[in-house]
Parts: structure tokens; C-alpha cells; sequence
């Protein structure tokens, strides 16, 4: 039971500069097994070198990284690869092959059985699909036999660099269910997105990156909680209540007056229950309430703005 | 070795699926047919053999075919394997680069080796069946030489497009730069050596020079080992004329071969474990 939390990826302080730009920055990370970890962050905000240094396809110029309890920038670390599922960003497999030929071709550089390869289509619904060239396949099909590709050998640690970009809602729940029950098989899951509203519940912490730099680290609640953005509170009400809402808050909060009877309140999570109790005393003159929370898009925005703007809005 | 019979199976599977195979199998044919037809004719009852009559046509073909056969087959294969991303995953595979590169030129050796086996075969072929050489009286040693060399110059070629793959950072350049060797190693050094030679500098070069001068190509030594090392072939090229000392061993011109192979090969393996993809 001891070893069913080991950590699968392990980095301390890591650091990668093309030139001298620094594509990386003072990342440390940990991802144990039975979790799923997404790292977010815009285009270019370091998350493809991040991926290729736990690979150990790049060698990080500062830090310590150990991934399955190795380093994987040494020789030996080419054996441990075999339990590592890995899916790149963008893969065109050859389209003059079958998909069961192509995964065949992966299983056998794997050392996995090629005469038993049903099941990996029947888990990522190729099945009928898995005697067709790929040339003949969507774009969606394509994503599964790549998805397929990286469960060969029940790995213990599953590497999807943007595995969800540009599919459909239903394929992108398929493809969460998969590495759901691959984590209850104790597999450690590592998933990239540079958008923060593809991601699943089912992704236990989240990691942003910007501009090379971890600028968050934690579960969505806690992210969305600890970034301190205010929810907005939008009021419809007669003139008369609205005067004396905007006296009532003017000193505490952000307020602004929308139209004669419009008003438009910010507050703090911590907020949110005080304010919203004392609007409703005011309950006869008020004719409608809005309450908007921040979306994960505007906390994302938040994280990856670059600071000022965000710890102005936290601590005002 | 599994890992490279594995990438080499898909090597020759994937260049039978996209046609590759029979599309050049059937261009060498093709050519080895109508020089095997046309070229056999004029020589009428002489003692020399129709077959070396069209082993100096098939040669004088190779040289200008196989080189930009081989080319086209192995100029994008790293590179290409990059741009569609599935070079970044090998990489994550337990398979290391050299296994990667030594499995794409042998995958690629066999897909030309076949097309030349079959391609000349075929004009043997029919010059059999013409009915002027008889079986038993077919010289097998010209024809197996002229095989034998034309697969290690492909190999050759295969070689530097697998370097020129290894070191560029997208097609395009392979590309261009796969019409550049061809053009320097197939036309370009014979016609500047041809030029040097017939113009007054020429006289600063000594006569024992010339022949490694030349060498320094590899479709000149395969040239040479087809044409040169062999009595009814060096006469009806006109290589009859070269003294004992303007030759060269058969034994030499193929070392020489080899190392262009082997040259070009390794130094790719050891360029690709540098690239960062």
C-alpha cells in the first residue's frame, strides 16, 4: 500500500533557456501516482520543454527532475520508458497503414503482445474502425488511435500533451472517462491544455504556467478560491434603493452605476454571504439580482495577466 | 535488433502501400527493358556478349537513376518524421536514435534493393530469351557485379539523405539540398573534372592523381568497377585503352563504396543523437 502513492514525477527548481530567452523557470512539481495533474498555460508559456524534460528528450539546464524514480536524461532511463504512455501535441500517424497495423507497430517497440490488440479499440471505440488506413480516419479518430497508442502496456505514467484540443464535447468526456480509469489503475496522468475550460473535474490538481514561470498550483476551488476574484453582483432596483445600496457599499466595495436603476457590485469570495444577506433586507425595492461567479476562463486570465493587474484586483 | 526489424518492417510496408515500390520497380524495368532491347542490337554476331553490351547501358543508367532514387526515398527521413510528430514519439519509446536511423536506411536499402534486383533482372531476362546468350553461356559475374554495385550505390546515396535528414529543420531544405548533392556527385564533379583536365591546369595535376581525383566521387567508382575491372565491358566503353597502372582493383573501388556508406551513416547516427526535436 506504501508504494501505491509513490511519486511518479518529481522536480525541483528546474530550469530551461534557449539562447536567452528562458522557456523555463524555477518549476517544481510533483505528481503522484492515482492523480491527475493538467498543466495549463497559453501557447508558448513552456508547457511542450516541460513535457520534453520529463521525457528526457531535453536536458533541463538547472534543477533536479526525477520521473519514476530515475533521471531521465541518463541512459538507463530508456528501459523505464516502456511504462511511459506519451501522446504529442500534434501526430500524424503514417496513412497508408491500418490503425491495427500502426498499433501493432508501437505494441511490438513496447514488447507488448500484438495478437491480442481488440481491447485498446474497444476502449477508445475504434473497434470497427481498426482494419481502415488512417489515411481514411477524422480527426477525432485519429486522437483515439493516438489515446490507444499511449495506454500500450498499462503504463504507470500517461503523458497527453493536449490530448482534448479541437475535439467535440462528447470525444473529450470519452477521452476523461479513459484517463479516469486509468488512474484507478494507479497510473500517474500528466495532461497539457492551453485552455483551462476543456478541463474535467476529474483532474485533481491544476498547474499554470506563464511565460515559462509556475504561477499556481492546486485544485479548481482552490485556485478559483485562493486567486480572490471577485464575484459580481448586478442589481436591478427603484431609483430610491439604488441610492442607497451604492451609500450602503460605496465605502467597502468597488460599486458602479450602471443606469438610474442598475448597479454593479464586486466582492471577495469572503464577501459574497455578508453582502448578498444585506441586499435582501432591502428586499421591496429591489426588482432582480444577478450573481455572477468567475469563471475559470477569467481565473485563468487572471494567473497568466501578468502581475499588477491581478493583485491589485486581489487585495482591493 | 528487434527494435530495428520492427522499424524496418514498416519501412518496406509503408513504401509498398504508397507505391513507392512499384512505381520504381517499374521504372527500372522499364529502362533495363529498352536498353536491353535497343542496346543489345547493333552489336550483331560478335564475340562480345549481348549482356556486357547492356550491363555498360545499365550502368551509364544507374549512375544518373539510382543515386536520385535513393535520394528521393531517404532526404525527409528524419526530418519528415519530425514534421508529422511522430519522431518525438520513437523518441519516447524505448528505442534509442541509433536503432531509429540504422532501421530507416536498412528498411530503405531493401525497398531499392529489390526495385534493382527485379529491374535488371528483368532485362537479363529478356536478353536470355532473345535467344543470343544462352543460360549457361551468360557471364553471371558482370551481372552480379553490376547488381551488387548498384545497391551499394544506393546505399550511398541513402546514406548522405539520411545525414542531410538528420541536420535539417524542415523538408524544404532536405530537399533542396538532396537536388544539390545529386547535382554535384552526379553531373557537376565529372563535368569540373572534365573541364580541368581540358583546359591548361591540367598539366599542374599530376597523371597518377587523376584517377583518386576521380574516385572522390562515388558514381565515378561505380563507374569504374563496372566499366573498367572487366575485359568485355572496358572494351565497348572505351576503358580498354587505360594501362595496367590508370586502373584500379575491383577490390579498392568497392572499399571505396562501402566507406561512403559507412562515412555518411555514422556520421548521422552521431549528428541525430545531438538533434533536439
Amino acid at each position: 500500500m506504501k508504494m501505491e502513492n509513490f511519486p511518479a514525477i518529481e522536480l525541483l527548481n528546474v530550469g530551461k533557456s534557449y539562447g536567452r530567452k528562458n522557456a523555463l523557470e524555477d518549476v517544481s512539481l510533483t505528481l503522484s501516482a492515482r492523480q491527475c495533474l493538467a498543466l495549463v498555460g497559453h501557447n508558448g508559456a513552456g508547457k511542450t520543454t516541460l513535457i520534453k524534460i520529463i521525457l528526457g528528450l531535453l536536458k533541463p539546464d538547472a534543477g533536479t527532475l526525477n520521473v519514476l524514480h530515475a533521471d531521465p536524461g541518463r541512459r538507463q532511463f530508456n528501459q523505464l520508458r516502456r511504462n511511459i504512455g506519451f501522446l504529442p501535441e500534434q501526430v500524424l500517424f503514417q496513412k497508408t497503414l491500418t490503425g491495427r497495423e500502426t498499433l501493432a507497430f508501437y505494441a511490438r517497440l513496447k514488447g507488448v503482445a500484438v495478437n491480442n490488440l481488440d481491447p485498446y479499440f474497444e476502449r477508445v471505440d475504434l473497434q470497427d474502425a481498426a482494419d481502415r488506413r488512417v489515411g481514411t480516419y477524422s480527426k477525432g479518430m485519429r486522437q483515439r488511435l493516438g489515446i490507444a497508442q499511449a495506454l500500450l502496456g498499462q503504463p504507470k505514467l500517461l503523458v497527453l500533451d493536449e490530448p482534448t484540443s479541437g475535439l467535440d464535447p462528447v470525444a473529450r468526456q470519452n477521452i476523461y472517462r479513459i484517463l479516469d480509469d486509468e488512474k484507478k489503475n494507479g497510473t500517474a496522468v500528466l495532461i497539457s491544455s492551453h485552455v483551462l475550460t476543456e478541463l474535467d473535474d476529474r483532474i485533481d490538481r491544476v498547474a499554470i504556467l506563464n511565460q515559462g514561470r509556475l504561477v499556481a498550483q492546486g485544485s479548481i476551488p482552490l485556485l478559483r478560491h485562493h486567486i480572490n476574484m471577485r464575484s459580481r453582483l448586478r442589481i436591478r432596483a427603484r431609483q430610491d434603493t439604488c441610492e442607497s445600496l451604492v451609500a450602503a457599499f460605496r465605502l467597502e466595495l468597488p460599486v458602479e452605476r450602471i443606469s438610474g436603476e442598475e448597479i454593479l457590485l464586486r466582492c471577495r469570495p469572503d464577501q459574497k454571504m455578508d453582502v448578498l444577506s444585506r441586499v435582501m433586507a432591502m428586499e421591496e425595492g429591489i426588482l432582480d439580482i444577478e450573481l455572477v461567479d468567475p469563471s475559470l476562463e477569467e481565473v485563468f486570465n487572471a494567473y497568466s495577466a501578468t502581475g499588477p493587474a491581478f493583485r491589485e484586483d486581489s487585495n482591493g | 535488433m528487434g527494435n530495428i526489424l520492427t522499424l524496418i518492417q514498416k519501412e518496406v510496408r509503408d513504401g509498398y502501400r504508397n507505391k513507392w515500390i512499384a512505381v520504381m520497380t517499374f521504372l527500372m524495368a522499364g529502362f533495363a527493358l529498352v536498353l536491353a532491347l535497343l542496346g543489345s542490337a547493333p552489336v550483331g554476331t560478335t564475340a562480345i556478349s549481348p549482356l556486357a553490351v547492356t550491363v555498360v547501358s545499365l550502368s551509364s543508367l544507374g549512375i544518373f537513376f539510382i543515386p536520385l532514387i535513393a535520394l528521393l526515398l531517404s532526404y525527409d527521413s528524419i526530418v519528415g518524421e519530425d514534421e508529422r510528430g511522430t519522431l518525438i514519439l520513437l523518441l519516447a519509446y524505448p528505442v534509442t536514435r541509433t536503432e531509429i536511423a540504422l532501421g530507416k536506411f536498412l528498411g530503405q536499402l531493401l525497398i531499392l534493393s529489390f526495385a534493382i534486383v527485379v529491374g535488371y533482372g528483368v532485362a537479363l531476362v529478356v536478353v536470355a530469351a532473345k535467344g543470343e546468350a544462352p543460360l549457361e553461356q551468360i557471364p553471371w559475374t558482370i551481372f552480379l557485379k553490376l547488381v551488387v554495385s548498384s545497391v551499394m550505390l544506393g546505399g550511398v546515396f541513402l546514406a548522405l539523405g539520411l545525414l542531410l535528414s538528420t541536420i535539417t529543420k524542415d523538408r524544404g531544405t532536405s530537399a533542396a539540398g538532396a537536388i544539390g548533392l545529386w547535382l554535384v556527385f552526379v553531373v557537376l564533379f565529372d563535368m569540373a573534372l572534365l573541364g580541368i583536365l581540358s583546359s591548361g591546369a591540367a598539366s599542374l595535376i599530376q597523371d597518377e592523381a587523376v584517377k583518386w581525383i576521380m574516385l572522390a566521387s562515388p558514381s565515378d567508382a561505380y563507374r569504374m568497377f563496372n566499366l573498367a575491372t572487366n575485359a568485355d565491358t572496358a572494351l565497348l566503353s572505351g576503358m580498354s585503352g587505360l594501362r595496367e597502372d590508370q586502373g584500379v582493383a575491383g577490390s579498392v573501388l568497392l572499399l571505396l563504396l562501402g566507406a561512403w556508406i559507412v562515412v555518411p551513416l555514422s556520421v548521422a547516427c552521431a549528428l541525430f543523437q545531438r538533434r533536439t526535436s
